[in-house]
């Protein structure tokens, strides 16, 4: 009996999970296919799903008309730079306040939080002109910059967070067994916290990859990462929704592989101390 | 070697003074034993020998070498942990020659060391499992094994079988026992196990908010409390206090007896009372007593003794053993 009602919930839960994922993901695919139909047929109503002709006439013509790979390797360094710098910054201070808290520790955390809930658009214009006044418009270096400050609390509170799980006791083994500091960091806190370090990597560079309101903003042509790719296929010359697509396609493939090969790490990151 | 001296050691949190002033001397090769109920301090008294902890005043000898100020890697001590805090991402291998490795030994003295302790703990098998491979009596002696290869001066135990079930923990009590004696090192252990205090302690040292009550061997403590705390902390089931008249008739304010050391018969005696509870162990009895205008009394008998809950019994207290008190508790002699 008990197992009869437990078959069914699993039926229920099933097809309600595989709903909900098919509704989340339906964005991407139809952008993927809308990536391969002609112009016509991507505004055409009703829209075919699967039949038509499928062409990669898109692609060739995103090809010829911008550099795709200038954008790719913006994005690479603006994503991947912004990420290591503020890991070199994260750290320590995670370090510190994991392992010696003062009485102030959890508000420093709640006010580094805080900076996150104020609306980016608040400070634009003063960070444009700090940018124009610095000869940091449209470059890599302040693209960097600003992407390693709006996510340096995340990355804070993430490794926090993981630091908080390593057992003080250990540390203090270490301690008795002889270790100095910089040994107890390479030997034993290190390697238990590399999938902690590595989690966070991984999600962060994902965020930076995505992020557009900054990139939009303080970029034009040089350092323009593929979310200005992507943008300057909306508005010039009027909609072209399959060319559209194929600049999406295009920009969110190399961060979608990523995503896909570590997921596990970054699940495991995500829900680490919760379920123990 | 291993001489510990601590000279009015006192350890503040904030206003909170966990320790007020402690002297205390640990001679080389003895086991002692720091007794006492939770937050007695006992477990930052380990920790400022350790070293993990630092002292807010006085100093801490070790081979009268002053080592108030020493990072604890430098006092020559080892530790054992209650989580055993081994290092997940090792090898039982590993584990054990970590110090070793710290202390920049040659590869092949670290094999040999290791080799060794594992022999000697009944680990040779396991050296290339990782901690959660291991059970918790695994886990233990490889903690134990970590503590062993340096040959430090002293072990320090912080509640090391507290994790353990209840059969394993006699199994481990004795292990350790039996490594005091081929080691023949200091061990200081910190419990709040009175059984294990009595089982293996050559000095027990009982600790009460953060001050020591009394220090002497077991069966000294045992036989001569110096105070009511005492004389209730040590002993299974613990001691029957009254107070009143029948205390007033030993001239003392409050009167001990044992368990141990009440007769007890079915027709006559000095209380009479009706049976509470009675727990059968097979080889003893424990017999909690509704005594007439005193209370709740506990007494040990044999096993044979056959009385049930109800049952009408009278209790005689041994003169002989007698505990007497002052109104301060402190004990009368």
């Amino acid at each position: 009996m008990a197992r009869n009602v437990s078959t069914r919930r699993k039926i229920v839960v099933t097809v309600v999970a595989w709903t909900i994922g098919i509704l989340i993901f339906f964005p991407i695919l139809w952008t993927f296919l809308t990536s391969f139909k002609t112009e016509a047929e991507a505004i055409a109503s009703p829209p075919s799903l699967f039949f038509f002709d499928w062409t990669t006439e898109n692609y060739h013509e995103v090809q010829s008309r911008s550099n795709y790979f200038l954008h790719f390797m913006n994005s690479v360094v603006v994503s991947f730079g912004s990420t290591l710098i503020g890991l070199i910054i994260a750290i320590p201070s995670a370090w510190a306040m994991a392992f010696s808290p003062t009485k102030r520790t959890k508000d420093v955390l709640m006010w580094m939080l805080s900076t996150k809930m104020m609306p980016s658009v608040g400070v634009l214009v003063p960070m444009y002109l700090l940018f124009r006044n610095t000869g940091l418009l449209d470059t890599r270096t302040g693209l960097v910059i600003v992407l390693t400050l709006i996510n340096l609390p995340i990355i804070i509170w993430m490794l926090y967070t993981y630091f908080k799980e390593i057992p003080g006791e250990i540390l203090e083994a270490a301690r008795m067994d002889g270790a100095s500091l910089s040994k107890e960091i390479i030997y034993v806190l290190t390697p238990m916290a590399i999938p902690g370090i590595a989690s966070t990597l991984l999600l962060n560079i994902i965020l930076a990859w995505n992020e557009a309101f900054w990139t939009l903003n303080l970029s034009a042509a040089k350092a323009a990462p593929l979310t200005a790719f992507i943008a300057s296929y909306s508005s010039p010359e009027g909609l072209f929704y399959a060319k559209l697509s194929a600049a999406s396609t295009m920009a969110i493939a190399p961060i979608l592989i990523l995503g896909w090969f570590s997921q596990k790490q970054l699940v495991r990151g995500l829900t680490f101390g919760a379920v123990k | 070697m291993g001489n510990i001296t601590l000279r009015n050691v006192s350890k503040v949190f904030g206003a909170h003074a966990v320790i007020p002033s402690i002297d205390l001397n640990i001679n080389d090769g003895e086991f002692v034993v720091f007794v006492g109920p939770s937050g007695c301090g006992k477990s930052t008294l380990l920790r400022l020998i350790a070293g993990l902890e630092d002292v807010s005043d006085g100093e801490i000898v070790i081979d009268g070498k002053n080592a108030t100020e020493l990072p604890p890697a430098q006092r020559g001590l080892s530790m054992v942990f209650q989580s055993y805090a081994l290092y997940p991402h090792m090898s039982v291998r590993s584990n054990i020659g970590f110090p070793l490795k710290m202390a920049n030994e040659d590869k092949a003295v670290i094999d040999k060391k290791v080799a060794d302790a594992a022999r000697v703990l009944n680990l040779t098998d396991y050296l290339d499992r990782k901690p959660r491979q291991l059970s918790g009596g695994q886990r233990q002696r490889v903690a134990i094994g970590r503590a062993i290869v340096r040959q430090p001066k002293a072990f320090l135990f912080d509640e090391p079988l507290s994790n353990l079930d209840a059969a394993l923990r006699v199994n481990m009590r004795l292990e350790i026992s039996q490594l005091h004696q081929d080691l023949k090192t200091t061990m200081v252990y910190v419990t709040h196990d009175q059984v294990e205090a009595m089982t293996m302690a050559d000095k027990i040292v009982v600790l009460n908010r953060g001050r020591i009550e009394q220090v002497g061997s077991p069966l000294d403590l045992y036989h001569k409390p110096d105070n009511l705390f005492v004389a209730g902390f040590i002993g299974s089931p613990r001691m029957n206090f009254v107070s009143g008249a029948p205390a007033a008739a030993y001239q003392a304010h409050t009167m001990g007896i044992r368990p141990e050391h009440l007769v007890l018969s079915k027709e006559s005696g000095t209380w009479g009372g009706t049976v509470g509870v009675a727990e059968h162990l097979g080889s003893d009895t424990f017999l909690h007593v509704n005594v007439d205008n005193i209370g709740t009394m506990t007494a040990r008998v044999g096993g044979d003794f056959a009385v049930t809950h109800g049952d009408r019994v009278f209790l005689t207290p041994d003169a002989q053993r007698v505990h007497r008190f002052d109104d301060k508790g402190l004990a009368v002699r």
